[in-house]
């Protein structure tokens, strides 16, 4: 691989646990693990091996019990809990397996959620969301509740919400499991067409092998590490040429 | 955020509704029950707040409301008259004759015996004829309720002749007495006239009714009084307070009307808490998704303070709106006449239902600031 890799994300011997004394869990132990900028980065994996726990310590919702996150060379694990709350605001969209869309607002509505709780004012917020879901395709489904969406349109509405604020990681918990084949492959394609951009990582936590053909790189992991990684294209954009992509 | 935090709330209407109910009956009830337990003790003093001529009322030092009296001997009025700082002091009778109509129908009454010569303590309010004709032969005045109850169904009408322990009498005016504690018609006549109605006894003076001289104070003429007469001076608010306080401690009223108000906070607190708690803990995800995004703790604190309060100003709102609306119909009738929606009653509910939706608020707030917002990644 001839491009140079700028990290987003960067674990060294990550741990977590869980319960203490007999009852302790090791989930992490001693994960390294890296993510690029303009890569699509899967984590693949048996269930139970520490994916999500992975992705949840990485976004600054669990604390580890050791070892170091860097997020865009900054140890969020430094910041206080407002800080990294802020951080989280400004910085990082999530796409979740149940999408967790707020059953009560509209597509537009739960789109620009990450702006209002950045303070941008409702019209704005939802103007900016609905050209956000255009670009998905949702266009027809703009003023329409969760509950008459399909699973599909679902997901994509929690895209959009993931990608309104533009952040700068993307983490995606099994976006395509409760889709079927088509749809998840749909959905796929909107994530690297849209997602992926040079400023920019995402990493999508999945079990399904069918989607595996999107990933720049391949992350397995294996009873809390990572056990084997793999770059499947190189990184070609013009900020990030010259340089090993790799895995730690 | 805050129109999110309202969305979320009004988004499960079944919820949304359940919770205004709740609160808007606890208020109902609160408002409701304190507002006529409160009516119903200032009823104990009716008699006492409708005589706007005297401040002062002397009575013999043992009374301790107004339906317990014991005469006074007639050289007490010259004794109290006596006393330094007195402009004038008269003579109340009060008793409780049989009144009779011609065609049978009876019923006891309160029969007050107005000074002959001032008519101190005549009711001022009148619906019908004039008190100024008390000074008539056998000439009383009987309040609007109790006209109804002697002469049920029939128009107001003046010169109907009645008897009062046999003695006849004629209505020469219906007044808009205030309503007393037991549904017995208010008669006013005069003194004379009222002891006649009742049957002479040894000593028949009731009450002295004292209005102060030009600049001393009621309160201070009544320690003089007191201390001159050895009689029981009050004021007419300290007299009617006596009335109020005795009923709360020798009758069942408060602790009946104290078992409903606790049992109506209670299930406010427990049904409206419990539910809005349940309504916060169902909706744990969606708070968890929002805290996952960014928003801070004080960000979610001021939501659900938004959603708490919401339907607690709702909720209160329409129950007080039924409350106001059960007193103004019942107002009209004549047995629930004066019982009223008081402000205190409404502050006082006002105060619990915050005191209810903080509480839930709390209980509510604990679950979603403790929630890890990893939940969201949770299948």
């Amino acid at each position: 691989m001839s491009a140079k890799m700028i990290p987003a994300v960067q674990c060294r011997d990550l741990r977590k646990d869980f319960g203490e004394g007999t009852t302790q869990v090791q989930v992490l132990r001693g994960v390294n693990f890296d993510a690029a900028q303009g890569q699509l980065t899967f984590l693949v994996g048996p269930s139970g091996c520490g994916k999500t726990t992975l992705v949840s310590v990485i976004a600054g919702l669990l604390d580890s019990s050791g070892g170091e996150v860097e997020l865009f060379n900054q140890n969020v694990e430094q910041f206080s809990a407002r800080e990294r709350i802020l951080f989280r605001r400004k910085n990082l969209g999530f796409v979740y397996q149940q999408y967790n869309l707020l059953p009560a607002l509209t597509s537009a509505e739960n789109a620009a959620v990450p702006l209002l709780a950045a303070g941008v004012r409702r019209r704005a917020a939802v103007d900016q969301a609905k050209a956000v879901l255009v670009k998905l395709g949702m266009e027809e489904r703009l003023d329409t509740l969760p509950s008459k969406l399909s699973g599909g349109q679902q997901q994509r509405v929690a895209l959009a919400r993931a990608l309104v604020h533009e952040p700068r990681l993307i983490l995606c918990d099994e976006p395509t499991a409760a889709l079927d084949h088509a749809t998840g492959e749909a959905v796929m394609d909107l994530l690297a067409g849209n997602a992926v951009h040079p400023d920019r990582a995402v990493i999508v936590v999945t079990h399904d092998t069918r989607v595996f053909h999107y990933a720049d790189a391949i992350a397995h992991m294996d009873d809390g590490r990572i056990v084997k990684t793999e770059s499947r294209r190189p990184i070609t954009t013009p900020e990030v040429l010259d340089g090993v992509a790799t895995f730690a | 955020m805050n129109f999110v935090a309202l969305k979320m709330l009004t988004g499960d209407r079944a919820k949304y509704l359940g919770l205004i109910f709740t609160i808007a009956f606890c208020t109902f009830l609160l408002q409701n029950q304190t507002s006529i337990f409160s009516g119903i003790l200032k009823r104990t003093g009716s008699q006492i707040a409708d005589v706007s001529d005297a401040e002062i009322w002397v009575m013999d030092a043992k009374t301790e409301y107004f339906e317990q009296t014991k005469a006074l001997k007639d050289t007490d009025l010259t004794r109290v008259r006596g006393v330094d700082g007195v402009e004038w002091a008269v003579k109340l009778f009060k008793g409780s004759p049989v009144a009779r109509t011609l065609d049978g129908k009876f019923a006891v009454s309160f029969c007050l015996g107005l000074d002959d010569a001032t008519l101190t303590g005549a009711p001022r309010k009148m619906l019908l004829g004039s008190w100024e004709r008390l000074r008539e032969p056998d000439a009383v005045v009987i309040d609007h309720a109790g006209y109804v109850l002697l002469f049920p169904g029939e128009p107001l009408q003046l010169d109907r002749t009645i008897e009062l322990n046999d003695h006849k009498a004629n209505i020469v005016g219906i007044s808009d007495a205030s309503a007393p504690f037991v549904s017995w018609p208010v008669m006013h006549t005069r003194y004379s006239q009222a002891v006649n109605f009742v049957g002479r006894e040894r000593t028949q003076l009731s009450y002295v009714l004292v209005r102060p001289q030009l600049g001393i104070d009621a309160r201070e003429l009544c320690r003089r009084i007191e201390a001159q007469t050895g009689l029981r001076a009050r004021t007419s608010g300290q007299f009617r307070w006596d009335c109020i306080r005795y009923y709360l401690k020798n009758t069942g009223i408060p602790v009946n009307f104290g078992i409903t108000i606790a049992i109506a906070l209670i299930v406010g607190i427990v049904v409206a808490g419990q539910t809005f708690y349940l309504f916060t803990v169902e909706n744990l995800k969606q708070f968890g998704a929002i805290k996952a995004i960014g928003v801070t703790h004080w960000r979610l604190i001021g939501m659900i303070l938004l959603q708490a309060f919401t339907v607690g100003i709702i909720g209160f709102s329409i129950g007080t709106g039924m409350a106001a609306e059960f007193f103004n119909f019942f107002g009209q009738k004549l047995a629930t006449r004066g019982i009223i929606l008081m402000w205190q009653s409404v502050a006082l509910t006002g105060g619990c239902m915050v005191l209810v939706m903080v509480l839930a608020s709390i209980l509510s707030l604990r679950r979603v600031l403790v929630l890890e917002p990893a939940i969201v990644f949770r299948g």
